[in-house]
């Protein structure tokens, strides 16, 4: 099962490089990971997506603990959660196309950033169901490139405790 | 207030944390700090390669249960040591491993002896740091032995820079460590001690499954308690003899891939587990899916991802083993009197052990392996610190050597480290110079650190080295008999020196062993001379390690012989 880790970091050199190398040598896999600081300076957010059974999810968050570096690791799945990611997109612009893509992108409440006579680059931020689900759409038009952030997730409401 | 150097903060750090040794091997980056070394009381043991030098630092660890510290240079001297820190981080054993490094402006340019140190040991240390400011040196130092020594122990390297070591700042060394992502929970739930306690007053086949963390916490005490107030009996992982004395009558030896026949019964028909301070390794649970499949597992560990990682834990207790223990025994004396009798279940057991007793036939007129360790045994009655290297020597030796007393068998049982038992007994008799210390290898082992006898001849440490010659890798040769039909390939070590004069040549003292009459003597001998002794003992080749779990069974599913 997809499982959704925040997990809270020493905004130290080095730290990426243990948590991501904690899942290539105990062989957990990281579907996305992306990392920023939070509003204290010394602390950085890590969202990791991973997938495994509870037994591996267990390690998985257990091990994250174990490192010093690592100051609080939430499985969010667990909970009422939302999670972001955002894409930008590609595609080739010929005029056959053109009213396709502008209908797509309409209804993913995208936007097009960038316009030049080959192409167009979409914005688009949803979960990650949604981004593969326009990725989807778009795809037989033509997809140059993509650049997708990873997701980034947080609790809702206020945490009781 | 006055300035000092890097290498003097070094020095004054190392003296705050009561450091009395350094294990290492010098080297241009850090001339500095040996130069400050010169005039400091810290002892410095020069080994001839950087990995004996963590692994001595590591052998005084076990022995002294203090921190071991190494002390080495840049590049090859930093990546030397990094099976000596491994084999520390298998184990859970507490170690400083401080390398020197190129100067912090020529990190990242290839510079001469530059090795990423703390990239390549990132994943076999507890935790590493790279010092990139003169001003962060002794509050990393501090965290560094805070962190080896507390909670389940472990190896931590620390990355010097040689212009840190010259740059000067003010020293102050922090009298608290706080690191908020590290806070091990040493008291167990009360809840769940409770639950144990239940179980424990219901059960009919208990067994206690004692590992290294028994020694690691100072728990044999408190582990001999509860096994006599609810008459347990005991068994332990390799990592664990001496935590509980081995001639006790609750003692039913070692578990797993070589235990005794009884051990691994009892295992197999308990229904109730108590393991403390143990991980449940391959070597130990054999199949999975078939480890104790009638017992409820308890679980008491300071780690918390030790607990289901291999085996589905029924009650976990995430605690220090001796506060756990503490617990626990003392809500066991309030109902000591409604604790069951267990005479049944120690009968069973006892029959188990006398119908496959550990055992070794002498017919064939060679000389036995087991037969010498029991006299290595008989003449230091158990008092003795053993190390071992690893493989066939190593099994014979945790069978046939009854272990009274905690930190007295130190060998390598996570990493399998061939070569850990000389420089290991280097560090153990500094540790421990009151003690006999025996090297206990094999041929092939011996020969992968054979270089530290000049350290030790150098440093007058009378270590006896038994060498339990079969000139071939006999573990793997044992395994090439019964699983690859005898086909016997790169095993055969029939290149060997003469171990005898080799000894000489270093000034130590060679002796041979080929007849089992000579045993007594020669070892009675050795251990009243006080100097380094190797014992070449030519033993019977294809004497085999016995019983044998074949990896991936079932603990039941015993090789006897």
């Amino acid at each position: 099962m997809k499982h959704t880790i925040s997990v809270m970091v020493e905004n130290k050199f080095g730290v990426l490089a243990r948590v991501s190398g904690l899942f290539s040598s105990r062989g957990f896999n990281i579907e996305s990971l992306s990392v920023g600081e939070t509003t204290d300076s010394t602390v950085s957010r890590m969202t990791i997506v991973t997938r495994g059974d509870d037994q591996i999810i267990e390690q998985v968050i257990k091990q994250l603990r174990r490192l010093i570096d690592v100051i609080k690791v939430t499985d969010l799945t667990e909970d009422n959660f939302v999670e972001r990611e955002m894409v930008l997109i590609k595609v080739n612009s010929d005029s056959k196309s053109k009213s396709e893509v502008l209908e797509i992108v309409n209804v993913f409440r995208g936007k097009i950033i960038d316009l030049s006579p080959r192409s167009y680059i979409i914005e688009v931020t949803g979960d990650s169901e949604k981004i593969d689900a326009i990725l989807g759409l778009l795809k037989p038009i033509g997809i140059k490139e993509i650049a997708r952030t990873g997701s980034v997730a947080m609790s809702r409401g206020v945490k009781k405790g | 207030m006055k300035k000092c150097n890097g290498a003097e903060i070094f020095i004054e750090s190392i003296l705050k944390e009561g450091v009395e040794y350094i294990f290492g091997l010098p080297g241009a980056v850090l001339c500095e700090l040996y130069d400050k070394l010169y005039d400091s009381p810290v002892k410095f043991i020069l080994t001839r390669h950087e990995q004996a030098a963590a692994h001595a630092a590591d052998g005084y660890a076990r022995a002294s249960g203090k921190v071991g510290v190494c002390l080495v240079t840049s590049g090859p001297g930093a990546t030397n040591i990094v099976t000596g820190v491994a084999t520390a981080f298998m184990d859970s054993i507490p170690m400083v491993a401080f390398t020197g490094q190129v100067p912090t402006n020529m990190i990242g340019d290839d510079a001469f002896q530059e090795a990423d140190i703390v990239g390549v040991t990132r994943t076999i240390t507890k935790h590493n740091y790279l010092v990139n400011d003169v001003a962060e040196l002794s509050k990393v130092i501090r965290e560094s032995f805070y962190i080896a020594s507390t909670g389940r122990p472990g190896p931590v390297v620390v990355d010097l820079p040689k212009d840190v070591m010259s740059a000067m700042t003010e020293f102050k060394y922090p009298s608290k460590v706080e690191i908020r992502g590290y806070n091990p929970n040493i008291h167990g739930h009360p809840g769940q001690i409770d639950r144990v306690l239940k179980e424990i007053a219901n059960s009919k086949k208990p067994l206690l499954y004692a590992g290294g963390g028994v020694i690691l916490s100072g728990a044999s005490k408190e582990l001999l308690e509860l096994a006599e107030i609810a008459e347990i009996p005991v068994v332990n992982t390799l990592m664990g003899l001496g935590g509980f004395p081995g001639t006790h009558k609750l003692f039913i030896g070692m578990l797993g891939m070589h235990g005794p026949f009884c051990a691994n019964m009892a295992t197999n028909h308990a229904d109730l587990i108590i393991a403390v301070g143990a991980r449940f390794d391959d070597r130990v649970t054999g199949r999975v899916d078939k480890f104790a499949p009638e017992a409820k597992i308890v679980h008491i560990d300071i780690d918390p991802s030790t607990i289901s990682k291999n085996i589905k834990v029924d009650i976990p207790i995430v605690g220090d083993a001796r506060e756990v223990l503490k617990e626990l025994n003392k809500k066991l004396r309030e109902i000591e009197k409604e604790l069951p009798d267990r005479k049944k279940w120690l009968e069973e057991i006892n029959e188990w052990h006398s119908t496959h007793p550990l055992s070794y036939s002498k017919t064939n007129g060679l000389l036995k392996p087991q037969f010498v360790i029991e006299k290595l045994y008989e003449h230091t009655k158990g008092k003795a610190i053993i190390c071992t290297d690893v493989g066939q020597h190593q099994m014979w030796s945790a069978q046939f050597y009854k272990f009274e007393e905690p930190r007295s068998f130190l060998s390598s049982g996570g990493l399998g480290t061939m070569g850990f038992g000389l420089p290991a007994s280097i560090g153990a008799k500094l540790a421990q110079p009151q003690k006999t210390v025996i090297n206990i290898t094999g041929d092939g082992s011996f020969q992968m650190n054979l270089q530290e006898l000049a350290t030790a001849v150098q440093n007058e440490l009378p270590i006896k080295i038994a060498i339990l010659n079969n000139c071939s890798y006999g573990m793997v040769r044992q395994w090439q008999s019964l699983f690859y039909k005898g086909r016997y390939y790169a095993t055969d070590l029939h290149g060997n020196p003469d171990f005898v004069k080799l000894a000489e040549s270093f000034g130590a003292v060679g002796m041979r062993v080929t007849k089992e009459g000579e045993v007594d003597d020669t070892i009675k001998q050795a251990l009243n001379m006080p100097k380094t002794v190797v014992i070449d003992f030519r033993i019977d080749r294809d004497e085999k390690v016995y019983p044998m779990v074949p990896a991936g069974s079932p603990l039941k599913d015993m090789i006897i012989d």
